[in-house]
C-alpha cells in the first residue's frame, strides 16, 4: 500500500498555514508614534477636526506621515517621538477643551494588510506597561437610593390622586404606607399596583398598612442599572484623562475593569476615578429653628448640614433635583468676575427644576455637594463601607423660575469652580464605587517582560528542535516543521481574534504548548517504530501509526482543553492570557502535528516502497 | 536514536505496594504541611500592596527598611527581587488610609529617602474582598475542572479509568500544593494557572496509558489484567519519557529565562510534570486495577444488525 493524500487535502493544509502566516505578518512591522484626538462628552471628531489638526501641524512645521479619521477619532502618525511630542503640545493648546489629545503607538501595518483586517496582537498591560483598576460598585447604596426615590414617588402619586395617607416609610427592603381609612388603602393599593408593576404589594386591613416589596427582578434591574451607569460615567472620566485606547469593561456582577495602557502617573488617574461626587439641590428651611436644630432638635422634614467654613444650614429634606439630570457643567465668570458654574439639565431635570422653583422665587436654595469616600472598612457581607460626606457649597436666592440651564455662584475660587464643573460634568453616580484592585506595570518592566518571554520561547523552541532531530532524524525535522507552523498559526489566530491579548503567562502558554504539541508527534512516531518492529511494511507502519495514535491524541487534547477553558472562564488579566494561548495552541497543534505532518510525510515517503525509514 | 530499548515487559505492577506506600506517604506529608505551614499566599489572595522598584545601583535593604519605618510603615517587608537592584516592598492591608494611594506614597518616600533615582517597575494593590473571591473562584475552578474531566473520561472510557485518572490528578495537585507549602514558595494566580496546566498535562499522560490499556485488553485474549497493564505501560513508556523530556526542556527554558514573574509558574509545572509522569504510571493504572478493571468492561458494545439472521439464508 501507499500513503497518499488527495491533492485538495495537501492544498488545504498549505492554504490554512499560508492564511495563518499572512495574519501573523502584521506583528513583524513595528509601531509608529502617533497622536490620537478624540472628542469629549458627546463631541465627535469629524472632517473639520481633521482639517484643523492638519492646519495646526503645517503651521508649526511638524511633519506627519499619515492622518485618518476613524470611529470619531483622528489619528496622526509621525516619523519620530520628537515630532509626536511637539504635535501633542500644539494640539493640546489649540484644540480646546472639547477634545482630548493622547499619545499613542499605532501599529505600522502596511495598507494592503490592514485592508484584509490584519492587525498585530494586542499586548497585555504586563507587556506594554500601564495600569489596570478593578472598581467595585456599592450596590447597597444603589438600592437605598432607589428606595428613597420610591418613597417620594409614592407620596407624590398619592397626593396627586388626593388619596390621604398617614405615612410612607421604608423598612428594610419594603416600603410601608399607612392609611387612615380602608377606602384609602384600597384606592392607594389599586393606584400603586397600576403604576409599579415590579413591586409586590400586600395589604393589611386591620392595621391599615400597605407593604410594597421590591421583587428580585426589580432589585436585579437596579443593580444592573447602577453598574451600567457607572460604566458610562467612568468611560467619560477615562476619556478626560486623555489615554489612548483605554478599556472599560464590566466584570462579574459588581465590578468594573479599567485598563489604561501607557499610563504611569496613576495618582491622577485614581483621583479622578475615585471621586464619586453628586450634587443635590434643596430648599433652605427658613421656618425651622436653627439654634434648636444645633442642639439636636432637628425638625422631621429637615436636615442640618454645614458649609465649608462650618456655618450650619438647615435644609428641607425633600430633594428638588439630583445630579443625575445634569448633562453639562462649565466653569466661568459672572458679570462681577466671580467664578461661577453653568449647569445644563436634561428635559426631565428641567421640568423638575421648573416645578420646584416656581412657587419658591425669592427663597434661598442650597447646592449640596455629596462625596462618597470609600473607607477600608467592610460590612458583614464584605462590601466596602462608604462614608457619605455632605457639604453645602452654595446658598443662593432663586431669582426666577429656573429651567434647563442655570448657574451657581459662590462655589469658591476659580479652581474650585473648575473642579466642581469637572466633577459634575463627569456625571453623578447613582451608586458610589471604589478601587479594589490596582496593577501598575512600569514601561521598563513591560519591555523586559517582552524580552524575557521571547527569549524563553526561542530557547524552548531551540531545545526541542535539537532534541527532535537527534531523536527522530528526518521525522524529527518534519515534527519541527509542524512546530514552526504551529507557532505561526498561534500568532495568526491571536492577531485575528479581537479579544485575544498576549500576556507574559500567555507567552509561557506558548512555550508550554511547544513542549506538549510535540507529544502528538512523539505518539505517532513511537507507534510507527513499534509497527516497524513488529514486522509491518514501512507504508503500513506509517498508516497504522497515524491511525492508532489519532484517537489517543484527540482524547488527550480535549481533556487539556477542558482545563484551559475553565481557566479562561474564571481567570482574569494575565492568567486569562495563559488560557487563551494554551487553548489556541492545543487546537492549532492538533492540526499541524496530525494533519500537517501527515501531508509532509505522505509527500516525501508515502508514494514509494521503502525498505528503511529515517525515524 | 533510541533511549529506551525494552525487549522485555517491565513488571510495573509488581512494585505497586511500594508505589502505593510512597504515594500515600507523600500525600499525607503534603496534607500535614498544608495544615500546619499553610500556603504562602501571594498578594492576589491575601490583599495588600506590593511595590517593585529598580535602583540604579545595588540597593541597601537595611536603609530602605529604615526609611520605610521612619515614615510609619513598620510592617513593610523589603526583599530583593531577582537582582540586587530590584527591590520588592510588601505592605499589608490597612484600615486607616486609602490603600490604593499607598503605592504612590511609598514611591515618593523611596525617592526622597534613598537619594537615588527610583524606577517604578510595578505597583499592585489588591483589596481584601477581591482576594477572598479569587481564592474561592480558584478552588471552584479546580473542582470544576476535575469534575468535567471525570465526566469526559467516564464517557469516553470507563468509570474505573475515570476514577483512576481523577485520583491521579488529585494526587498531582496535592503534591504540588504540598511542595509549595513545604518550601513556602509564594502561591499566586500564575501558580494556580500552572496547577491547572499540570492537571491538563498529567491527564494527557494518563489518557495515553489508558488508551493503550483499553486497546490491549481488546487485542490480547486470555490474559490477566495486571499483565495487560504491564504490557501497555511498557509500550507507552518510551513516549512518556520523550514527551516528559521535551516538556521539561521548555519548562527549563521558562524557569531560567522567563524572569522572576513566572518563576513560581515554571516551578509548579516542572514539579507537576514529574509527578504527573509518575502518577500516570502508578496512580491511575493502579486505581483502575484495584477497582477490578477487566477485559469485559472494555469490549466495544456489539450492536445487533437488523435482519442479520436473514442474511445467512442467502447462498454463499
Amino acid at each position: 500500500m501507499l500513503n497518499k493524500y488527495p491533492l485538495w487535502k495537501t492544498l488545504m493544509v498549505a492554504f490554512i498555514i499560508a492564511i495563518g502566516a499572512l495574519y501573523a505578518t502584521p506583528n513583524l512591522y513595528g509601531e509608529d508614534p502617533a497622536v490620537q484626538v478624540s472628542g469629549l462628552r458627546g463631541v465627535e471628531a469629524n472632517m473639520a477636526t481633521l482639517d484643523t489638526i492638519k492646519a495646526n501641524l503645517t503651521d508649526n512645521n511638524i511633519a506627519f506621515t499619515g492622518i485618518v479619521l476613524e470611529k470619531g477619532q483622528v489619528l496622526t502618525r509621525f516619523n519620530n517621538t520628537e515630532d509626536q511630542l511637539r504635535a501633542r503640545d500644539v494640539l493640546d493648546d489649540n484644540l480646546g477643551k472639547k477634545y482630548s489629545v493622547a499619545l499613542n503607538l499605532t501599529p505600522a501595518t502596511p495598507d494592503w494588510l490592514a485592508v484584509i483586517g490584519g492587525t498585530p496582537m494586542k499586548l497585555g498591560l504586563d507587556l506594554s506597561g500601564g495600569v489596570s483598576f478593578l472598581m467595585e460598585v456599592n450596590m447597597k447604596e444603589a438600592i437605598n437610593k432607589a428606595k428613597v426615590g420610591m418613597v417620594s414617588d409614592f407620596r407624590g402619586d398619592l397626593r396627586n390622586e388626593k388619596i390621604r395617607y398617614r405615612s410612607v416609610k421604608e423598612d428594610g427592603n419594603t416600603i410601608v404606607v399607612k392609611f387612615r381609612k380602608v377606602e384609602d388603602l384600597e384606592k392607594g393599593q389599586s393606584l400603586l399596583k397600576k403604576r409599579y408593576r415590579d413591586l409586590l404589594l400586600t395589604s393589611n386591613d386591620d392595621t391599615l398598612t400597605l407593604n410594597a416589596r421590591m421583587t428580585e427582578k426589580k432589585l436585579k434591574e437596579i443593580r444592573e442599572y447602577a453598574l451600567q451607569q457607572n460604566i458610562t460615567i467612568i468611560r467619560n472620566r477615562v476619556n478626560e484623562l486623555g489615554v489612548a485606547e483605554p478599556l472599560v469593561q464590566r466584570q462579574g456582577k459588581k465590578h468594573i475593569l479599567i485598563e489604561l495602557p501607557g499610563v504611569q502617573d496613576t495618582a491622577k488617574a485614581k483621583e479622578i476615578l475615585n471621586a464619586t461626587a453628586t450634587i443635590e439641590f434643596r430648599l433652605v428651611d427658613n421656618e425651622g429653628d436653627l439654634s434648636a436644630a444645633l442642639n439636636g432638635r432637628i425638625p422631621a422634614s429637615s436636615i442640618l448640614l454645614r458649609e465649608k467654613d462650618g456655618t450650619p444650614v438647615l435644609l428641607k429634606k425633600r430633594i428638588m433635583l439630583t445630579g443625575d439630570h445634569i448633562t453639562d457643567a462649565k466653569s466661568g465668570f459672572d458679570e462681577y468676575s466671580r467664578p461661577q458654574v453653568n449647569i445644563s439639565l436634561d428635559s426631565a431635570g428641567g421640568s423638575k427644576m421648573s416645578n420646584g422653583t416656581k412657587s419658591n422665587i425669592g427663597k434661598p436654595m442650597a447646592t449640596v455637594f455629596i462625596e462618597y469616600k470609600p473607607t477600608d472598612r467592610r460590612d458583614l457581607e464584605g462590601n466596602i463601607i462608604f462614608e457619605k460626606v455632605q457639604e453645602v457649597i452654595s446658598v443662593a436666592t432663586i431669582q426666577s423660575r429656573l429651567g434647563k440651564s442655570f448657574r451657581i455662584t459662590g462655589a469658591g475660587s476659580q479652581t474650585e469652580a473648575h473642579n466642581l464643573a469637572l466633577l459634575l460634568r463627569a456625571g453623578a453616580l447613582i451608586a458610589p464605587i471604589a478601587i479594589v484592585e490596582e496593577r501598575t506595570v512600569g514601561p521598563t518592566l513591560g519591555a523586559e517582560n517582552v524580552q524575557l518571554g521571547f527569549q524563553a520561547i526561542l530557547l524552548g523552541f531551540g531545545l526541542v528542535f535539537i532534541f527532535m532531530v537527534i531523536y527522530y532524524r528526518a521525522f524529527g525535522v518534519v515534527a519541527n516543521l509542524a512546530l514552526g507552523a504551529n507557532l505561526v498559526l498561534i500568532i495568526g489566530v491571536m492577531s485575528l481574534i479581537p479579544g485575544a491579548t498576549l500576556t507574559l503567562p500567555g507567552m509561557a502558554g506558548i512555550v508550554l504548548t511547544v513542549g506538549m504539541a510535540v507529544d502528538a508527534n512523539v505518539l505517532i512516531f513511537e507507534r510507527i517504530r513499534e509497527e516497524i518492529r513488529e514486522g509491518k511494511s514501512i507504508q503500513q507502519a506509517i498508516h497504522q501509526g497515524y491511525d492508532a495514535a489519532f484517537s489517543t491524541i484527540i482524547d488527550a487534547n480535549i481533556t487539556t482543553l477542558i482545563a484551559a477553558l475553565i481557566l479562561f472562564a474564571v481567570g482574569t488579566g494575565p492568567v486569562k492570557g495563559f488560557a487563551v494561548t494554551l487553548s489556541i495552541g492545543i487546537l492549532t497543534s492538533m492540526f499541524t502535528s496530525v494533519v500537517g505532518t501527515r501531508a509532509v510525510v505522505n509527500a516525501i515517503w508515502g508514494g514509494k516502497s521503502l525498505k528503511k525509514l529515517s525515524i | 536514536m533510541q533511549i529506551l530499548q525494552l525487549k522485555e515487559t517491565v513488571a510495573f505492577m509488581s512494585y505497586r505496594k511500594i508505589a502505593m506506600i510512597f504515594s500515600t506517604l507523600l500525600m499525607i506529608a503534603s496534607i500535614a504541611s498544608l495544615a500546619t505551614n499553610k500556603l504562602n499566599f501571594g498578594l492576589d489572595f491575601t490583599g495588600g500592596t506590593l511595590i517593585e522598584v529598580g535602583f540604579e545601583e545595588a540597593a541597601d535593604l537595611k536603609k530602605i527598611r529604615q526609611v520605610m519605618s521612619d515614615n510609619g510603615f513598620d510592617d513593610a517587608k523589603v526583599q530583593f527581587y531577582g537582582s540586587s537592584r530590584d527591590v520588592v516592598i510588601r505592605l499589608g492591608l490597612r484600615e486607616d488610609v486609602k490603600a490604593e494611594m499607598l503605592g504612590n506614597e511609598v514611591l515618593a518616600i523611596l525617592e526622597s529617602g534613598s537619594g537615588q533615582k527610583v524606577d517604578m517597575r510595578r505597583i499592585e494593590f489588591v483589596g481584601a474582598s477581591v482576594g477572598d473571591e479569587l481564592a474561592e473562584q480558584g478552588g471552584l475552578a479546580m473542582l470544576t475542572a476535575l469534575i468535567c474531566i471525570l465526566i469526559y473520561v467516564a464517557f469516553r472510557f470507563e468509570w474505573r479509568f475515570a476514577v483512576g485518572s481523577v485520583v491521579a490528578l488529585f494526587h498531582d495537585v496535592l503534591l504540588t500544593l504540598g511542595l509549595f507549602s513545604v518550601l513556602q514558595l509564594e502561591f499566586d494566580l500564575t501558580v494556580l494557572a500552572a496547577i491547572l496546566a499540570v492537571i491538563g498535562y498529567s491527564l494527557n499522560d494518563t489518557i495515553v496509558v489508558s488508551d493503550r490499556i483499553r486497546e490491549n485488553f481488546r487485542k490480547i485474549r486470555d490474559s490477566q489484567a495486571e499483565d495487560v497493564i504491564n504490557i501497555s505501560l511498557t509500550q507507552t513508556l518510551s513516549r512518556t519519557f520523550i514527551t516528559s523530556i521535551t516538556t521539561l526542556l521548555v519548562l527549563a527554558a521558562l524557569f531560567f529565562r522567563g524572569g522572576e514573574l513566572i518563576h513560581g509558574f515554571a516551578t509548579a509545572l516542572l514539579f507537576g510534570v514529574f509527578v504527573g509522569t509518575y502518577s500516570s504510571i502508578y496512580v491511575a493504572s493502579l486505581v483502575a486495577l484495584a477497582l477490578g478493571i477487566s477485559r469485559e468492561d472494555l469490549m466495544p458494545e456489539v450492536i445487533e444488525k437488523e435482519g442479520e439472521d436473514q442474511e445467512q439464508m442467502t447462498p454463499q
